[in-house]
């Protein structure tokens, strides 16, 4: 047992006030340190310095972003339907009186680029935990990516790993992956995004908390062992230990996920819950143990007392801190009634789970954590969880800013034959970020569960929830990092504007939100205005239209040298419609449908796909927002879904008018005559990315209701031609022609052969 | 000719699902003594004849192709032809 005598017990820190600390090695600034110290009255233990590191981190404390964020509680608008927000582990809205859903996206950005398959994996892992922890049973997950440049060696080690991680975790636990985004630019080549989204669905008494209440309650450690996982940091406390025990050198900070598993934690949880067997719940995520136990303490009205001992091990010779940092997937805490401790216990046993009562609740006020005996922690957990540092970082201006915006895209040379017009439809359809992304959503199950209603390629994935009533989901995940380094005010807007509309083109009423903020260095102070701006774009946005923004996450430091990624903010938006059958799908409706444009289309070319593929051109300003359109066509497709009035849509953005057709076309197998209105420039019709816009198809015989219903509410529509089955592909009568075969030529296949797969 | 044979497997510190799935499964074969199992593979390359610096370029093979260094670790170890041998 001598491996125990070295342990840095509280007693130890006591009697040894000077000892060296690697504090900086941990990445604590003296300032934190020394707060530690006060907080203690003394030193910290090795395990204690190890939690705070962990907690007082960027990505567990929000120490940057929260004053920031704040703006989001004190805008949002309020609705009965938030029956749990920001802070939570996933917002819960509520569908009805009986049913709530919840749902979050969250980053997993760094890890997919050390180990892509494995960090894109366990992302996936970990979203779908945060479901599982509000009581609710996943039912669908999605994602958004975005890659550096498409031709560039390193994006085909990249891409196809996290690819293979999300279809490996998502097939294996057996959830639909609905839809999500995939693009590409050089400026997210050494720091890819991965953004990862999972929603559930709860009846609306199992809304469960993460509180550690109730003086002797048991605390249980339910799932996997804990192993050497992702220790990452808090290894520099250890190296001594390593060296002479002749472990593998390397500890990397990858963890390997196991989706059985966690098909089991969501069964034993979900049946525990229904038991009512639980009084609190919290997975372990990025921060592991550290974080589960300070955050049920902190939320909790008491203390808690941990025997770490009791943790089940995979390694050999752990010390506490490793035990305390390990990132081991699928584990979740639970809260129980002493009373109920031995038939938890069981039915995890029944599942082949393991599970470990680890410690008791206590009204100490103090976390205390005891190794074989000696204590190692004894902190207050608030000091923790809640009551990190908090930095109001210095903002500046880009200098760059106002050379930018005067830098349009506008004025660049634009194709001006018809010969030269079609040519870029077909160059753009086959751009990286435009293509079909088939290659990628084909390696995703998107229909286990058969309550997929929508899935890829359509502007929203849509989920039965009810099989009698027909009650259903709808959800989009929308970014656009072009637009929001041009604006990041608008640009967030944009993105917001963009998952809104494509949730309301199924016919869905959207009710929520959810971001992911993707950012460079808060250390930057170009960066840190970025993310300002771009937080008060969504708060405003959201206040504006009447959702809240439910919960999500903030990745900064997606940063190489000084070069930051496009500041990118991803939307989730979530909506509901009353019956999936009357949703709206993409396509081209039957031979003799009306095609028609909803919105006005600007002459708004800066930030758009084609000046990135034609021109490789970043500048100028991005399109208007206008979000009482937004609201507006949201109200009307909704209106006409019910009514059953339209028999396709497809929202308008990046590659336009031309991209939205050759979709259409592409996925519906019929072709489309079109007559541009008259004095348009075909160009911009075809090729601006004004925002507010929807491609409808009008069945026969209802084109003066869906008119009358437009002008109503003051929308403008442009009718643009008919579907036709017997047209090859697309007309653009008075300039020219493009066949299917040509279409599907430049679209489709382009993601695997640039790959080189 | 020589013969090498590359052993990959996972970092001690990596869960292996594959190994823990064996072990979960030991005790209905009634097998309860076993404390661990771990699952990696083996790659046998044969050289031709007059190949050279053959655990040089195995080693650049198992590093870049059979191995994910990231998360496994291998070991390269070279056969010699037994004639050629003696």
């Amino acid at each position: 047992m001598s491996q125990y005598v070295a342990v840095d017990t509280v007693g130890v820190a006591e009697a040894t006030p000077d000892e060296k600390q690697p504090w900086a090695e941990l990445g604590l600034k003296e300032d934190e340190y020394q707060r530690i110290r006060e907080i203690l009255g003394r030193r910290p233990t090795q395990s204690e310095l190890a939690m705070y590191s962990i907690m007082w981190s960027e990505h567990c404390s929000y120490k940057s972003s929260r004053v920031h964020l704040r703006q989001f509680n004190e805008k949002n608008p309020r609705t009965p339907r938030l029956l749990a927000g920001i802070g939570e582990n996933a917002g819960v809205v509520a569908i009805d009186d009986n049913i709530a859903v919840t749902f979050k996206v969250e980053s997993h950005n760094h890890p997919s680029y050390v180990e892509p398959k494995q960090g894109a994996a366990t992302g996936v892992g970990g979203i779908i935990r945060d479901i599982i922890a509000m009581g609710a049973r996943p039912i669908a997950v999605m994602d958004s990516l975005r890659f550096g440049a498409i031709d560039h060696p390193d994006t085909a080690r990249v891409l196809p790993g996290v690819v293979d991680g999300i279809g490996h975790y998502g097939n294996c636990v057996g959830l639909p992956n609905i839809g999500g985004e995939t693009y590409f630019d050089p400026c997210y080549q050494g720091n890819p995004l991965v953004n990862a989204l999972s929603v559930g669905v709860l009846p609306r008494s199992r809304l469960q908390s993460m509180q550690a209440s109730g003086t002797g309650n048991i605390v249980i450690l339910l799932g996997a062992k804990t192993g050497r996982d992702g220790i990452g940091g808090v290894s520099v406390l250890a190296s001594a230990t390593f060296s002479e025990s002749g472990e593998d050198d390397a500890r990397p900070s990858v963890q390997v996920g196991d989706p059985f598993t966690e098909k089991l934690l969501i069964e034993v949880c979900l049946e525990l819950f229904d038991a009512g067997l639980v009084v609190g719940v919290q997975d372990l995520g990025g921060a592991g143990l550290t974080c589960a136990l300070s955050e049920t303490a902190a939320a909790g009205d008491g203390g808690m007392h941990v025997d770490l001992e009791l943790v089940p091990l995979r390694a050999k010779g752990m010390e506490p801190h490793d035990i305390l940092a390990s990132e081991s997937q699928e584990r979740m805490l639970l809260i129980v009634d002493p009373a109920k401790a031995e038939e938890v216990l069981a039915r995890a046993h029944r599942w082949g789970l393991l599970a470990t009562a680890i410690g008791t609740v206590t009204d100490s006020g103090r976390l205390v954590v005891d190794f074989h005996g000696q204590t190692v922690v004894d902190v207050p957990p608030k000091s923790l969880a809640d009551e990190g540092p908090v930095y109001n970082r210095p903002i500046a201006e880009p200098n760059d800013l106002g050379l930018i915006a005067v830098d349009r895209a506008e004025t660049l040379p634009r194709p001006t034959t018809a010969e030269e017009i079609r040519q870029t439809v077909l160059d753009m359809a086959a751009s990286p970020n435009l293509c079909d992304k088939s290659w990628i959503t084909e390696q995703y199950d998107s229909s286990v569960f058969g309550n997929t209603v929508l899935g890829t390629p359509h502007d929203a994935g849509v989920v039965r929830l009810d099989e009698r009533t027909g009650v259903g989901i709808a959800i989009s995940l929308d970014g656009n990092g072009r637009f929001a380094r041009l604006d990041p005010y608008l640009g967030a807007q944009l993105a917001l504007a963009e998952a809104y509309r494509n949730v309301a083109v199924t016919g869905a009423t959207p009710i929520a939100v959810s971001d992911c903020l993707n950012f460079g260095s808060p250390e930057d102070p170009h960066v840190m205005w970025q993310f300002e701006r771009a937080v008060t774009g969504i708060a405003d946005g959201c206040q504006k239209l009447g959702i809240p923004v439910t919960g999500g996450n903030v990745s900064f430091y997606n940063q190489t040298g000084r070069e930051a990624i496009h500041p990118t903010p991803v939307i989730g938006v979530l909506g509901v419609i009353d019956d999936v059958a009357r949703r709206i799908p993409l396509g081209l409706g039957r031979t003799g449908d009306t095609i028609a444009l909803l919105g006005t289309t600007h002459e708004e070319l800066s930030g758009s796909e084609w000046a990135s593929v034609k021109h490789g051109h970043l500048g100028g300003v991005p399109p208007k927002v206008d979000l009482d359109h937004e609201m507006k066509l949201a109200d009307l497709l909704s209106r006409l879904a019910e009514t059953e009035q339209l028999a396709a849509a497809h929202d308008l953005s990046q590659g336009g008018l031309a991209q939205a057709l050759v979709e259409a076309i592409s996925f519906s197998g019929m072709g489309a005559q079109i007559l541009l209105p008259e004095g348009a420039d075909p160009f911009t019709y075809l090729f601006s990315e004004s925002s507010g816009r929807v491609l409808v198809v009008i069945p026969r015989g209802q084109e003066l209701a869906v008119r009358t219903a437009c002008e109503s509410r003051g929308l403008p529509i442009t009718p643009l031609g008919v579907a036709d089955a017997n047209t090859d592909g697309l007309h653009l009568r008075d300039h020219f022609d493009i066949t299917r075969d040509e279409i599907d030529a430049a679209f489709k296949g382009r993601i695997g052969a640039r790959l080189g797969e | 000719m020589a013969r090498v044979v590359v052993d990959v497997m996972l970092k001690s510190e990596i869960l292996d699902p594959q190994g823990e799935a064996v072990l979960g499964a030991l005790p209905r074969l009634g097998v309860t003594d076993v404390a661990s199992v771990r699952i990696g593979k083996r790659v046998e390359i044969e050289f031709d004849e007059n190949a050279q610096n053959v655990e040089e370029q195995s080693r650049v093979i198992a590093d870049q192709l059979l191995a994910n260094p990231v998360i496994e670790s291998f070991t390269v170890s070279v056969e010699r032809d037994p004639v050629e041998a003696a």
